[in-house]
């Protein structure tokens, strides 16, 4: 069967679509999509092209959005695909092999943000105030099971600059009526004697144990630890990524702005980092849909994914 | 006055056991042990509550039993005193004691009933018997044997059963005991503390027929300190060990893997004595201990030596790292801190230098001042043990507890053969102890600690090891790539499957 080949210009644009289509989809998820439709459509003689045609292409979408977990989970369909046995001599029959698997792979990381939601809402008592920082979709799950199942909680969410990402995840939880309050992002320290634990999403994961996410959830960690709240990550698997950042210049420049900045841009110090880091010692728990981790598991669970 | 009875009754028995027990007695009293042990296995694992509630018949017997009970880990024949104080207590006319003494008179049958009779009264006796706590707290204990890991002998230097079986040890495999020098510290009493000065091999006689040269020239390599460093001493182990299988040859009658491995016992005893093993040297040991009992006995002798030479054939680390890092044309300064009695700095500091990389030489004492302008602290290793903490040279928790406090990141440089699976939560219970007279110094003609035996109150310690709990420790890196400290065992796990 002859499927037109994909372009760069109409991956982006797929890519874009299926972004635009359902905005509940993890960037991560819809990239993964794209890859698959790619890897359908590709007309490569060998199997070592295909592979790196659908490395350039991981490269392509991260030009086109440059948040970690496209990289990441690009990375991670490319190993889940060729992790079986492609032995057959006929390359159609090896590319019907990936592509199942990649269809597999598609359809558990599609759950994985329920699965997380599940894990995560019984850690929310009846009464709690609940702190979260930005706007992420996972946190919106959890707080949306948590709902669901009858327990009562206040949220104070910060508002995030310099996008106020915060006034949008503010909008939300308040259509699903729960009473939320938005706070400066200085009021931090302020706030954080009221709260009885933080919640947050993740970009990505990184192989200490440590989370890259919107700038500001540094400083939130050190807040929580220095109250000694208890402070919670969420993330889904494919959201790890083999970094091991010491400090916060250790994150790779290209994650840190976004895709726009990265091309228009030339001096990038004049620019302000979107992303921070934050090391595993002020991590209480990750909850992935890998299960409960303390952050020196994560590690364990990255040698299995990757090695 | 009931458990002085006991206690003659237990000596009254020794010597009989030696004088009139013929063969066929011994044989017979052995299984009986036997039977005994195993019925007590069972009685502990029906559940001990059963039996708390006879207690009073034998409640008396507790005191002599922690006598005996201490001695149960160590000393061979104090399992055989655990039985006798049962049939001795309970029903004591029935008890052993009678049977030597009118052996020789009784045919076979007669023995045979005797011996029915004996194990019938022992059963009965051992329900009361073992409700008492002295017989439980002895069974687990020599139960437990297989369960508890011992000890290694290296770290009970003060328990003098263990020093004794040591040195029967030694003897057997014809190698002198080294003794211990010197006043040593009393929290550091378990240890070994030898002097460089009189070396092993000087009680060696000449030639040794046990002992291949190569290893003796390891040996006194390894106690002088002229072969130092886990990676140093590993691969002079390797290279000696290469030797010793080139000028092996099989004896008649005998199979190259069992052969092998049984001469190299008194080798690796030999060389512990010189200076006891380090964690990398015990995991190159027993791959090639495993390499060798792999070896088919099929093979022929020739073929077996090649396929083990070749199998042995792949701190220097940091300063490798450095070297490559330069090479790269990455612009950085070394700032190397030395510690006494080794001085091991000064040689890592020429090589460094000679390469071209320009450096800083500090003793540990001015940490404090450096480290504000230090980005990244680098430090090797010496084992990684299985909970995630870091065994290095004394001194290095120091320099990972100040750079945590000024936030510089600490990455340990390690391969992952020196990984092992011994779990250590502090430097005490198992560490090495050097040459006490090494921090005697001598400035301007005048060695102040001269005479340091002579005073009562003073001792020298000489610690080798410490240990870095994992929270100082930012990254280790490794030929698997780089890892979090707590992550050991995982690779461990790993790699026991490649094996």
């Amino acid at each position: 069967m002859e499927w037109p080949k994909m372009t760069t210009l109409r991956l982006v644009e797929y890519f874009r679509t299926q972004v635009r289509q359902d905005p509940e989809v993890p960037s991560a998820v819809a990239a993964i999509r794209t890859l698959l439709e790619f890897l359908k459509r590709d007309q490569s003689e060998t199997i070592l092209g295909l592979r790196e045609n659908l490395t350039q292409t991981i490269r392509r979408l991260e030009e086109a959005d440059s948040s970690v977990a496209v990289s990441s989970g690009g990375e991670l369909f490319l190993r889940f695909i060729s992790l079986t046995s492609l032995e057959h001599p006929d390359l159609s029959q090896c590319k019907k092999v990936m592509v199942e698997r990649g269809e597999l792979f598609l359809k558990k990381i599609s759950l994985s943000r329920s699965k997380v939601a599940k894990l995560c809402h019984t850690f929310i008592k009846d009464g709690a105030k609940i702190l979260t920082h930005s706007s992420s979709r996972v946190v919106l799950k959890v707080l949306e099971s948590a709902a669901a199942d009858k327990k009562r909680f206040t949220v104070y969410v910060t508002e995030s600059q310099p996008d106020s990402a915060g006034r949008q995840m503010a909008d939300k939880l308040q259509n699903l009526n729960i009473p939320v309050t938005v706070v400066l992002d200085a009021a931090v320290g302020y706030i954080m004697e009221k709260v009885d634990l933080v919640i947050v999403g993740a970009e990505g994961v990184v192989e200490s144990g440590g989370i890259i996410n919107k700038i500001g959830t540094y400083q939130l960690a050190v807040c929580s630890k220095a109250h000694n709240k208890p402070f919670y990550v969420v993330a889904e698997s494919f959201k790890f990524v083999r970094l091991y950042p010491l400090n916060q210049q250790d994150v790779p420049e290209r994650f840190k702005y976004k895709a726009d900045t990265l091309k228009a841009v030339e001096d990038l110090a004049e620019e302000h980092p979107m992303i921070d880091y934050t090391p595993p010692s002020l991590i209480t728990l990750l909850f992935t849909d890998l299960g409960v981790l303390t952050p020196s598991a994560v590690s364990d669970e990255l040698i299995k994914l990757y090695l | 006055m009931y458990h002085r009875y006991v206690v003659v009754a237990l000596s009254r028995r020794k010597p009989n056991e030696g004088k009139e027990l013929t063969k066929e007695e011994k044989q017979r009293l052995r299984k009986q042990k036997k039977h005994q042990k195993k019925q007590k296995e069972r009685k502990n694992e029906k559940g001990p509550s059963e039996t708390e509630k006879d207690k009073t018949p034998v409640s008396l017997l507790p005191p002599p039993q922690p006598v005996a009970t201490q001695k149960a880990p160590s000393a061979l024949p104090a399992p055989a005193s655990a039985p006798i104080p049962v049939p001795a207590s309970a029903p004591f006319h029935s008890s052993p004691a009678p049977s030597p003494a009118d052996k020789p008179a009784k045919s076979k049958a007669e023995l045979k009933a005797e011996r029915r009779a004996r194990q019938e009264t022992d059963r009965a006796a051992k329900q009361p018997g073992s409700s008492s706590s002295g017989i439980k707290t002895k069974v687990p204990l020599s139960e437990l044997n297989p369960v508890v890991k011992r000890l290694p002998e290296h770290v009970q230097v003060d328990d003098p059963a263990v020093v004794k079986r040591l040195a029967k040890k030694l003897e057997r495999q014809q190698i002198p005991l080294r003794s211990d020098y010197g006043y040593k510290v009393s929290l550091f009493s378990h240890l070994h503390q030898y002097s460089r000065k009189a070396p092993l091999t000087q009680l060696l006689s000449i030639p040794s027929t046990v002992i291949h040269p190569s290893i003796v020239r390891l040996g006194l390599q390894y106690s002088q300190g002229i072969v130092a460093g886990s990676n140093a001493r590993s691969v002079a182990l390797l290279h000696a060990f290469k030797q010793v299988i080139r000028d092996y040859t099989t004896p008649p009658n005998e199979e190259l893997s069992r052969d092998l491995v049984n001469k190299l016992k008194p080798y690796i005893s030999f060389l512990n004595q010189c200076r006891p093993l380090s964690a990398s040297m015990g995991n190159a040991i027993k791959y090639i201990k495993k390499e060798i009992s792999n070896i088919p006995s099929q093979c022929k002798e020739e073929e077996a030596k090649t396929k083990l030479l070749t199998c042995i054939d792949r701190s220097s680390l940091v300063n490798n790292i450095l070297c490559e890092a330069f090479e790269k044309s990455r612009k950085f300064r070394v700032i190397v801190v030395d510690s006494r009695p080794r001085l091991e700095g000064r040689e890592a500091l020429r090589r460094l230098v000679q390469r071209g990389i320009s450096c800083t030489y500090v003793l540990i004492s001015a940490l404090s001042y450096i480290l504000p302008e230090v980005s990244k602290v680098f430090l090797g290793a010496h084992a990684l043990l299985a909970n995630g903490y870091v065994m290095s040279r004394v001194g290095t928790s120091q320099i990972a507890l100040v750079a945590r406090t000024y936030n510089v990141p600490v990455l340990v440089c390690c391969e992952t053969y020196k990984f092992c699976e011994r779990v250590q939560t502090d430097s005490f219970v198992s560490n090495e102890l050097d040459d006490p007279d090494d921090l005697m110094v001598t400035r301007k003609g005048k060695t102040q600690l001269e005479n340091w035996q002579d005073v009562s109150s003073l001792g020298l310690l000489n610690l080798v090891y410490d240990v870095t709990p994992p929270d100082f420790v930012d990254l280790v890196i490794t030929d698997l790539g780089m890892i979090p400290c707590t992550s050991v065992p995982v690779v461990l796990r790993v790699k026991n499957l490649d094996q």
